[in-house]
């Protein structure tokens, strides 16, 4: 059932990276890129578990903050270029 | 008391791994922006929590489960804070929800908010 | 190699910088089937972390597509595939990977593994191997981060501009949810940073992430709560002073072993039991490691982030 769960988590990661690939705007990379992150904590957990790896949850952990910040990061440096219009300091909006 | 811990850990697997997959191809199917966050945030909250439980269960006491069940909270908290933000930066930013056709004879609802 | 391949391909940036970050959990991931743990742990940190924000933040001061190259690339393809061909003749005569007849399985090896549980005392062989076998490498890995942050504070500095609003956040929208949330976590991600210092002794961990887990709460923190915020919480002058304080540590206790008449970077003259020495030595660097990669990668977050464009 483990082994079900993995070959369905790699599937889902799989979807996301085409997402990553066809997404026509930048947010829908954006959001395939936090999915497979996600996706990505939970095959380390499991895979760790099955495959009996070394401190496999404290990387899993790891990771699940650090898809965090990540995520955070991506939208804090993209320009919301709609959001320069109207405002009287377009420089301003880093 | 192991058969039944047993199963409910397959099925927590299973409706993991079920959840898992439909937030996936939502995220492919869907036509726009709005409707693909609502997939994948909705679905792969549940999914992961399902999926760590049915990992856990699996588990005898340890210091592992405890890191399994801190895995566990981290992601339940996070993964819709970060979706949440996702779509309120990109409604902000100017981008709307895909709006049907106003103008069908069949009632005239399903216009989605912008 | 795909992901590789289509980073390669692609003239979008920003997405080039994204399927970076999706290469880079990958590797850690394989790291971890190949059971380097500190390694995928270091990798995962680094790489998906640190690197993407900083890839971002100079994206942001730079163009978001690719330029076309003007050049005609045929003198560096020729110099890359004579480089390439001179490198993989001088491996040909190196021992075949994992070859168990090669010199360092037969006598370097073999005494790391049986003697290491006996000499230093700690069940993290490589965390033992790192820190106190090859103690000196270290020091250099170290020293050389620490340079790289004096380079970055040469070429770029830290800018106070005029126009930074502390308080108010790049990310669109009132993000009331996002600020709360990350209230709470950022206490967890500290938290959990200390456990991988300490914690790098038993299991995975150690210096270098810590610091850089370390590092990224407070990145995280100038994030979500404005320009500069980080800023007025850490000045970029302790930050100064604590990455030279972790180089320090680290020199310190090498010249303390000198001083006490062993070889320089000798843990056993730290304490009258050599283990105990050991111990204590691998804890001291360990915490100037820390140190100084959290100084370090704070201050490079700062150079870049805290730029707009106008002020290039």
């Amino acid at each position: 059932m483990l082994t079900a769960a993995i070959i369905a988590i790699l599937v889902t990661m799989l979807l996301a990276l085409i997402r990553i690939f066809l997404g026509p705007t930048e947010y829908d990379r954006m959001l395939a890129a936090n999915s497979f992150g996600t996706k990505t904590v939970l095959l380390i957990a499991l895979a760790g578990y099955v495959l009996q790896w070394n401190s496999y949850l404290d990387v899993a952990l790891l990771y699940a903050l650090l898809n965090f910040v990540g995520t955070i990061a991506v939208m804090r440096f993209f320009e919301y270029r709609n959001a320069l219009e109207g405002r009287d300091d377009p420089e301003s909006v880093v | 008391m192991t058969a039944i811990l047993e199963l409910v850990s397959a099925i927590c697997l299973l409706l993991g791994s079920v959840l898992c997959v439909t937030g996936g191809i939502g995220l492919l199917r869907m036509p726009d922006f709005f409707s693909r966050v609502h997939a994948s945030g909705v679905t792969e909250t549940l999914a992961a929590p399902l999926l760590l439980a049915g990992l856990a269960l699996q588990m005898d006491w340890s210091l592992d489960l405890v890191k399994v069940a801190m895995i566990l909270i981290l992601v339940l908290a996070t993964n819709p804070t970060a979706t949440h933000a996702m779509a309120k930066a990109t409604l902000h930013g100017g981008q709307r929800p895909l709006e049907l056709d106003r103008d069908r004879s069949t009632g005239g609802e399903g216009a989605s908010k912008p | 190699m795909l992901i590789a391949v289509a980073a390669i391909r692609l003239s979008d940036l920003f997405a080039v910088v994204m399927l970076f970050g999706v290469y880079s959990l990958l590797t850690a991931a394989l790291f971890m089937d190949l059971d380097a743990v500190d390694v995928a742990f270091t990798e995962a940190a680094v790489g998906a972390g640190v690197t993407t924000v900083l890839m971002l933040s100079s994206l942001h001061l730079t163009k978001r597509w690719e330029a076309l190259p003007r050049r005609n690339p045929v003198l560096s393809l020729i110099v890359v595939s004579v480089t390439g061909a001179a490198l993989v003749y001088a491996v040909l005569d190196a021992p075949g990977l994992g070859d168990p007849s090669a010199p360092v399985h037969q006598h370097v090896t073999p005494r790391y593994i049986e003697q290491g549980q006996a000499e230093v005392g700690m069940p993290n062989l490589v965390t033992a191997v790192l820190a106190s076998y090859r103690g000196y490498d270290t020091f250099g890995e170290t020293v050389v981060i620490f340079a790289a942050g004096l380079a970055v504070m040469l070429l770029l500095g830290i800018k106070d501009d005029p126009r930074l609003r502390p308080g108010e956040s790049a990310i669109g929208g009132d993000q009331l949810v996002l600020r709360s949330v990350t209230k709470v976590l950022i206490p967890l991600i500290l938290l959990y940073g200390l456990y991988v210092q300490f914690h790098g002794d038993f299991g995975a961990g150690g210096g270098f992430q810590a610091g850089v887990i370390f590092a990224t709460a407070f990145v995280l923190y100038d994030l979500v709560f404005g320009e500069g915020a980080a800023r007025a919480v850490v000045p970029p002058g302790w930050l100064h002073r604590l990455a030279a304080l972790g180089v320090l540590i680290y020199g310190g206790v090498g010249v303390y072993s000198l001083l006490a008449g062993r070889p320089f970077l000798d843990y056993s003259a730290l304490a009258d039991d050599p283990v105990h020495g050991q111990h204590l030595g691998v804890l001291l660097v360990e915490l100037g490691v820390g140190i100084a990669v959290f100084s370090v990668v704070l201050l490079i977050f700062y150079a870049f982030a805290g730029r707009s464009r106008s002020h290039r």
